[in-house]
């Protein structure tokens, strides 16, 4: 077997990590199997029955409420021929999925329930036999203030010990709601990429780039607002990104064990959005106001949650990269009511979200342009080494760390946690 | 203002983007235009509610106004873009009329081609004895698909 672990060093990553299909289906495996990946947000499944349907790498799963109100994530396979049971991306099932092959209808815990005409089955060893397990559970599920994560293998790193002190932005965001709830939406924006995956998740914590590849759009915004009578909400979201290098230098970064990390330790182009009117009375209601001050300021960038779920806590916005083959990756941007929050924080969430993170965003044009180029030149073999050495320190551990915001120190935190999971065994 | 005169700025407009004409083009739109692409073929409300577009002038003109600059990599090489119209619908009411017209759109740059297709409905509005924009909605037959990057205007 090739040895994956020599295809990252010292701050450079070969270019197979992007381009080889061996390399891929070799993450879909391990990597994917080993870690803890984010599955859905509660919120979208409030009653007994309901579902959404996704991947977990490239296998395709439910999340589905239980009859006992838990909620459980099982492979979207009938235990019979194959057949995927759950088509629509969300829905209720009530009690029983059935498969609409040959009927065998399953449990919310995947449980068989019935399997028509079974004295066909009498006389053979079928409980012995794989399908007698029904759909089968995942190797562990875990919700986290409403996020759901699930790993495939069922032997593996703890949830707790997976994510650490990285669970502090998934707080923050959930306690910028006054009630300290989070409901998804707004509706989700897809979008197609023909990249790798790891492209998009490392440029979430690439502080050199936004003054550059989004000087057309964000530029170009700050040059119209000086002609305009008022404020527009667009330009207080397009301005901060033509911040000089020293802005980005100075909101840092810190990196967590296991390939998380978020920039903008001290501050972010999300600190200084103009106040909602009676935000922070509710805030002073609910936490006190010292508490309040100390969720509001904490203005965290882009969090990664490795390997492939990155949040905006200021936004209360998310997005999953979700890998379909080396060269091409399914984006997911999701938005979130601040529960008991005033309407305007979900519009500007959903104006954030569709300036940045749409297919029908000039800034992710350009975004998406730089992926697509990268995949296609990285076949050239004049270098099959990609460079991360920026400000990369003579000892670097996965240990927790902070590091000046225009560092790549989070890029190579996240080789270091993929060259431990793509050797772990399933 | 007839018929033929509304359906041939239907027919106008959708020229002036496919020839890249964008100054003309928002020079169409009434003050408070907008340019509209759901998320839902029922969504009524574009503040709350996740929309492709939701473009006031500015925005508008913000988009037209990057797709002139020297730094907008993703236009390097540039798109191009094609209608085909289906006769307009017309409903009149009072000084307002608006039309209801199936399309189909193609996007194309370098080796990629793909199609789009759908309905726009126009909202307009007779100012100096011409129509203009107030509403453009747009409703993709696939809104819900995952698409690989819209840059040009329907």
């Amino acid at each position: 077997m090739r040895d994956f672990a020599a295809l990252v060093r010292n701050g450079e990553v070969h270019r197979d990590v992007y381009t080889s299909s061996a390399v891929f289906d070799h993450e879909m495996t391990h990597l994917f199997a080993a870690t803890w990946v984010f599955v859905g947000h509660a919120s979208q499944i409030p009653n007994i029955g309901d579902f959404t349907t996704t991947t977990l790498g490239v296998a395709p799963v439910i999340m589905v409420r239980h009859t006992d109100k838990t909620i459980h994530v099982l492979h979207n396979r009938c235990p019979h021929k194959g057949t995927r049971v759950a088509n629509d991306p969300c829905g209720n099932t009530g009690r029983f999925f059935r498969c609409p092959y040959h009927a065998w209808s399953f449990r919310t815990d995947g449980s068989v329930a019935a399997i028509p005409l079974p004295t066909g089955y009498a006389e053979t060893q079928f409980k012995q036999s794989e399908a007698a397990g029904g759909m089968r559970p995942v190797g562990a599920v875990h919700s986290y203030r409403d996020f759901v994560f699930a790993r495939l293998n069922s032997a593996g790193i703890g949830f707790d010990d997976y994510f650490g002190a990285s669970l502090s932005s998934i707080d923050n965001m959930v306690d910028r709601s006054p009630e300290g709830r989070l409901e998804i939406a707004g509706g989700v924006l897809r979008y197609m990429h023909q990249c790798n995956w790891k492209m998009l998740v490392e440029n979430l914590t690439d502080t050199c780039h936004p003054m550059v590849a989004h000087e057309s759009s964000a530029g170009t915004a700050i040059a119209m607002a000086k002609a305009l009578p008022g404020k527009h909400p667009a330009v207080e979201i397009y301005a901060p990104f033509m911040s000089p290098y020293a802005f980005y230098e100075n909101m840092g970064i810190r990196v967590w064990p296991n390939g998380h990390g978020h920039t903008g330790v001290h501050g972010s182009i999300h600190s200084d959005y103009s106040a909602v009117p009676g935000y922070f009375d509710q805030m002073v209601a609910a936490y006190g106001e010292d508490r309040a001050r100390a969720i509001l300021d904490e203005n965290r960038h882009n969090t990664v949650y490795f390997p492939n779920m990155t949040m905006k806590g200021p936004i209360q916005s998310l997005r999953i990269f979700k890998p379909i083959a080396a060269d091409r990756t399914l984006v997911e941007s999701w938005t979130f009511r601040l529960v008991g929050a005033p309407d305007q924080l979900l519009e500007r969430t959903i104006l954030y979200s569709r300036l940045i993170n749409a297919p029908t965003s000039p800034v992710g044009h350009d975004d998406q342009e730089m992926y697509e180029r990268a995949q296609d030149s990285l076949q050239s073999d004049s270098n099959p080494w990609v460079n991360m050495q920026r400000l990369l320190g003579a000892d670097e551990t996965e240990e927790t760390a902070e590091a000046n915001g225009t560092s790549e120190r989070q890029m190579r935190n996240q080789f270091h946690a993929w060259q431990r999971f793509m050797t772990v065994a399933p | 203002m007839t018929d033929a005169d509304i359906i041939g700025f239907i027919r106008h407009e959708a020229r002036l983007i496919d020839e890249q004409r964008f100054d003309e083009w928002l020079d169409l739109f009434t003050d408070d235009g907008r340019y509209w692409m759901p998320l839902d073929p029922d969504q009524t409300d574009w503040k709350l509610q996740q929309s492709l577009y939701n473009e006031d002038v500015f925005l508008l003109r913000l988009r037209c106004e990057r797709l002139k600059s020297a730094k907008t990599y993703s236009q390097k090489p540039k798109s191009r873009c094609h209608h085909l119209l289906q006769t307009p619908e017309i409903t009149r009411d009072g000084a307002n009329f608006s039309t209801w017209t199936a399309f189909h759109y193609l996007e194309t740059r370098l080796d990629e081609q793909t199609l789009y297709a759908g309905w726009s409905r126009h909202s307009l509005v007779e100012i100096d004895r011409k129509p203009r924009i107030q509403l453009k909605r747009i409703d993709l037959v696939n809104q819900d698909s995952a698409f690989a990057g819209i840059q040009l205007f329907m």
